[in-house]
């Protein structure tokens, strides 16, 4: 590697702008940071050098090149920006509300969108957020991270470790504050540095050079934020593990057990009830709000429920003993916790039918006086029903939530929401049955020549529950990165990095000055400091948009 | 008197505070320079009377808190106010760091905007609903606004800055752009004033039409230029429409939301055309004379210095600490949620912000228009995303 020697007898590595202790400018490097074209210094990363910034002939060179450039980055984060935006123009494919026609993707967009909207579906902005291009920008986004920050913090934390207090002249008149003063005494110039330690500057000497420097630390700030960063994508990546994030739904039944869904059936929940409250209409406060908003705002969703775990049976082939390890009311913003698992209370379904009861009639009796009856319990309907009186049901089709979608009946869910049955009856030793179609409110006979009618007597209702069921090892890891990305840019944001330096020139000083932010206060500090002695106040050398 | 009156009464008092001490900002700024000493005393009246306002704001806020039960920023009413108070807040931060009495001129105003904005929207206290029912309600959303204020301010030192740099001597792209940026202010005052007349008069007329498949009524408090989509007028006495909503506008009320829509640009360039006719010249070459004496670097340092006081604050409360109360409520801290997308593309702005000017010297103009553009995302998420994107934070 070849080194450059400054006339001060410092040795720089390859590359550097700004000699690493006397700063003075190394001549054939200056194109680097266009100081070539500029009177001011560049003072990005202290004129040191980067890797980025010398080497530019391997694939390798090349490709850290690539990722180590702000722009890339800036053009990285732009286009994510406004990839994540155009995703926010229709909804995305989790957000399909409920009460569309149609919720299959393919015919939803189309329909309630038109053109566009089918356009919108077919780039696979429906689904834009999992996408392989969106994810790759992210990754990108992360390796452009990681380069710039290795690119950057080893030859800046070498270079201001490096730095001494005697600095090359030329670059103490290019800084973006400086003064000149003819001649100063020794007592003001002890006075300023008396000052600067006050103002708690970290002071040196060398020379009768004096380098006063105050939060270095905050220069760190941006590759702690960076940390933290790359911490949350790595997060994000483990969490494609199913060992450390489970995602499972479930719903519950009021006083059902039954087994939690991705604990591989170890822990069991049972619902003892569900509760759903809404605001007091009456109530002064929320009144004219509940009127406007057309009554019956919820107040609380809730369920009551009681989690097992199955204990090892002691004998083989005994049955499991459950051991009540918690009991909880579950509600919005106060989830169930139970070893690494947490139920949420997610959603609900009120009064799903538990079971039905019919009757079966004489069609031609008017009283109608019951035959028989008979009770389906909608969670196990058997296919067959004997009654004492010698009549046999058979069960032909069941559709717990019964819809007619072109003059076919189906079922659109799973769950007994809408019942609705078709029977056969076998009146005692027929060998023909008659066919009904029962439901919520219908009765329909296959032919007009039944002689026996059902019809539904009774019926229980319950309420069900919706809980998801998450298990997520990765939360303390996107925890510590959240964590340190704070820490990280506040460090850089809310601390500055200061240098003051006083320069003697024959029987004068030059200060100069220089910060990463913040020039105001820098030059509120040089003002205390000079104050009643001859030193002449810095100017701001640098001219903002000029006109 | 009951608590709720003395807290309309501490908010209506507060904006009349702002106004005046607008007013008394404005004063510092005619003064030539030999009259310092008095441009330093309306200075100081004018930044006393901004804290009495903020205090009244703050009675407002804490007395609403107590008769609602819960922190007053769970409908876009509150918000809006809030955010208000907020961005008077970080005025008054900066204020003090760098008294520039300026920055009152333009930052006042542009909260007093927001807070007549927000008084637009339905202001009966509205009850909790489960989901919002938690501590992370307030710091979540308070940290969000504080963060939101401060930014707020970056725009206010850009937009000065944009007034007193571009030449406007000549028209160019960058004085129709500044126009354009001063236009939508007026657009939105054009709201403030087109509801307020029309609230005053009272006026309402009911619609019916079909949304989804079923049969709502929407009740315009405006004359409809624009029906909704197929609906009819129910209403006696009233305006017909002149024409119906196009089909492809979704959402719940988007005949409505359009029509106002249409009326604040009718009234909001109405006002603009009156103002220039008057002016006879462009807004930004009206006001750049007076803003002669206002170091430009100054103007770039606060410019800069709100996004990096602004820019960790909003990140703690729009993403991180969202995050943790999108876990408890929803189960996951992310969800790609139209206001959480808009939160990482405000995020991912400002970060690109910072990164062109530490890294690409972007100082001076070029991050004023960064400054002014940061602002209409925010305002882009407040407002479109409530309004027009509504996913789950919807409670406009």
């Amino acid at each position: 590697m070849k080194k450059i020697k400054c006339e001060c007898g410092h040795v720089n590595p390859e590359g550097t702008v700004l000699c690493e202790a006397c700063g003075k400018p190394i001549e054939e490097n200056q194109h680097i940071d266009g100081n070539d074209k500029r009177k001011l210094l560049n003072m990005r990363y202290d004129g040191s050098a980067r890797r980025s910034q010398t080497y530019n002939k391997s694939i390798i060179d090349k490709t850290w090149n690539f990722f180590s450039s702000v722009k890339v980055g800036v053009w990285l984060i732009v286009i994510t920006l406004i990839a994540s935006a155009i995703g926010t123009i229709f909804p995305q494919e989790m957000y399909i509300p409920a009460d569309a026609e149609s919720r299959d993707p393919s015919i939803f967009y189309a329909e309630r969108y038109g053109l566009l909207g089918q356009i919108y579906y077919q780039l696979g902005l429906h689904n834009l957020y999992g996408s392989w291009w969106y994810m790759t920008l992210i990754a990108l986004i992360g390796i452009s991270l990681v380069i710039c920050s290795i690119d950057r913090v080893v030859p800046l934390y070498k270079a201001l470790k490096r730095q001494k207090p005697k600095r090359h002249e030329t670059f103490i008149n290019r800084q973006r504050l400086y003064s000149e003063t003819k001649s100063v005494t020794k007592e003001e110039k002890e006075k300023m540095v008396n000052r600067l330690k006050q103002l708690r500057y970290r002071v040196s000497e060398q020379d009768g050079h004096i380098l006063a420097e105050k939060g270095r630390f905050s220069r760190w700030g941006p590759y702690v934020n960076h940390i933290g960063l790359i911490i949350i994508l790595l997060a994000a990546i483990l969490r494609f593990s199913s060992v450390l994030y489970i995602d499972e739904y479930v719903w519950v039944r009021e006083g059902e057990q039954i087994v939690i869904p991705g604990t591989g059936g170890e822990y069991l929940i049972e619902n003892k009830d569900f509760i759903l409250e809404t605001y007091d209409e009456n109530d002064e406060r929320f009144q004219e709000s509940i009127m406007q908003q057309g009554g019956m705002i919820p107040s609380n969703f809730q369920t009551n429920a009681i989690v097992y775990k199955q204990q090892e049976a002691d004998v083989t082939g005994a049955e499991s003993e459950l051991e009540k390890i918690a009991e909880q009311e579950i509600r919005m913003n106060e989830p169930l916790k139970f070893d690494g698992y947490t139920l949420y209370q997610a959603g609900y379904q009120l009064d799903e039918f538990k079971s039905m009861t019919f009757g079966i009639y004489d069609t031609e009796d008017e009283d109608e006086e019951g035959l028989g009856s008979f009770t389906v319990d909608l969670t196990s309907p058997e296919s067959t029903y004997e009654l004492d009186n010698g009549f046999t049901v058979n069960v032909d089709k069941y559709y717990p939530d019964y819809y007619m979608d072109d003059g076919v009946p189906r079922s659109e869910t799973n769950y007994p929401r809408n019942p609705a049955f078709v029977f056969s009856v076998y009146p005692p030793e027929t060998e023909t049955p008659e066919i009904s179609f029962v439901g919520i409110g219908r009765n329909i006979p296959a032919t007009e020549e039944n002689d026996y009618t059902l019809g539904l007597e009774d019926f229980q209702v319950r309420d069900v529950s919706g809980l998801t069921v998450r298990r997520d090892y990765t939360l303390p890891l996107f925890g510590i990165g959240a964590a340190i990305f704070m820490i990280g840019v506040t460090q850089g944001m809310y601390w500055y990095h200061r240098r003051i330096w006083i320069h003697p020139k024959d029987e004068g000083v030059l200060v100069a000055a220089h910060t990463n932010k913040n020039w105001f206060g820098v030059r509120k500090d040089i003002e205390k400091i000079i104050e009643d002695t001859n030193v002449n106040m810095v100017e701001d050398q640098q001219e903002l948009d000029k006109k | 008197m009951d608590l709720l009156t003395i807290s309309s009464i501490a908010l209506y008092t507060a904006f009349v505070l702002y106004l005046v001490a607008t007013g008394f900002f404005g004063a510092t700024i005619k003064d030539k320079q030999s009259d310092k000493r008095k441009g330093n005393i309306s200075g100081k009246i004018g930044i006393t009377l901004t804290i009495i306002g903020f205090i009244a704001q703050l009675v407002y806020f804490i007395t609403r808190w107590i008769v609602s039960g819960h922190a007053p920023v769970s409908n876009l009413f509150e918000f809006m106010t809030f955010l208000g108070m907020c961005m008077v807040l970080a005025f008054i931060i900066i204020y003090f760091i760098y008294k520039l009495s300026a920055l009152g001129l333009f930052a006042l105003p542009i909260a007093l905007i927001i807070i007549a904005y927000a008084s637009m929207f339905p202001t009966e206290i509205s009850p909790l609903v489960p989901s919002l029912q938690s501590h992370w309600l307030y710091i979540h959303v308070t940290t969000v606004s504080l963060g939101q204020g401060i930014l707020a301010i970056s725009f206010v030192a850009g937009l000065i800055y944009l007034i007193r740099q571009i030449d406007q001597s000549v028209k160019s792209k960058k004085t129709t752009w500044l126009e354009t940026v001063l236009y939508t202010i007026f657009l939105f005052i054009g709201f403030i004033v087109i509801t307020s007349t029309f609230n005053l008069m009272d006026y309402n007329a009911t619609f019916e039409y079909t949304e989804q498949n079923a049969t709502t009524t929407t009740e315009y408090h405006l004359p409809a230029i624009a029906g909704p989509n197929d609906g009819t007028l129910l209403t006696e006495d009233t305006m017909q429409p002149l024409f119906e909503t196009p089909e492809w506008m979704q959402g719940a009320d988007a005949g409505r939301k359009f029509n106002t829509v249409i009326w604040s640009v009718i009234t909001g360039s109405i006002l603009y055309g009156l103002v220039r006719l008057i002016l006879r010249k462009r807004v930004g070459a009206a006001i750049q004379p007076m803003l002669k004496n206002i170091k430009p670097d100054v103007l770039d340092e606060i410019n800069y210095r709100s996004v990096t006081i602004g820019f960790p604050v909003f990140t703690l409360g729009g993403l991180i600490f969202a995050a943790i109360w999108a876990q408890i409520a929803w189960d996951r801290f992310w969800g790609w949620d139209p206001k959480e997308v808009w939160a990482l593309v405000t995020w991912f702005f400002y970060a690109a912000y910072l990164h062109l000017r530490l890294s690409r010297g972007w100082h001076g103009e070029k991050s004023a228009w960064l400054a002014v553009a940061g602002f209409g995302i925010i305002m882009f998420n407040l407002i479109v995303v409530n309004l027009v994107l509504a996913g789950l934070h919807s409670y406009a």
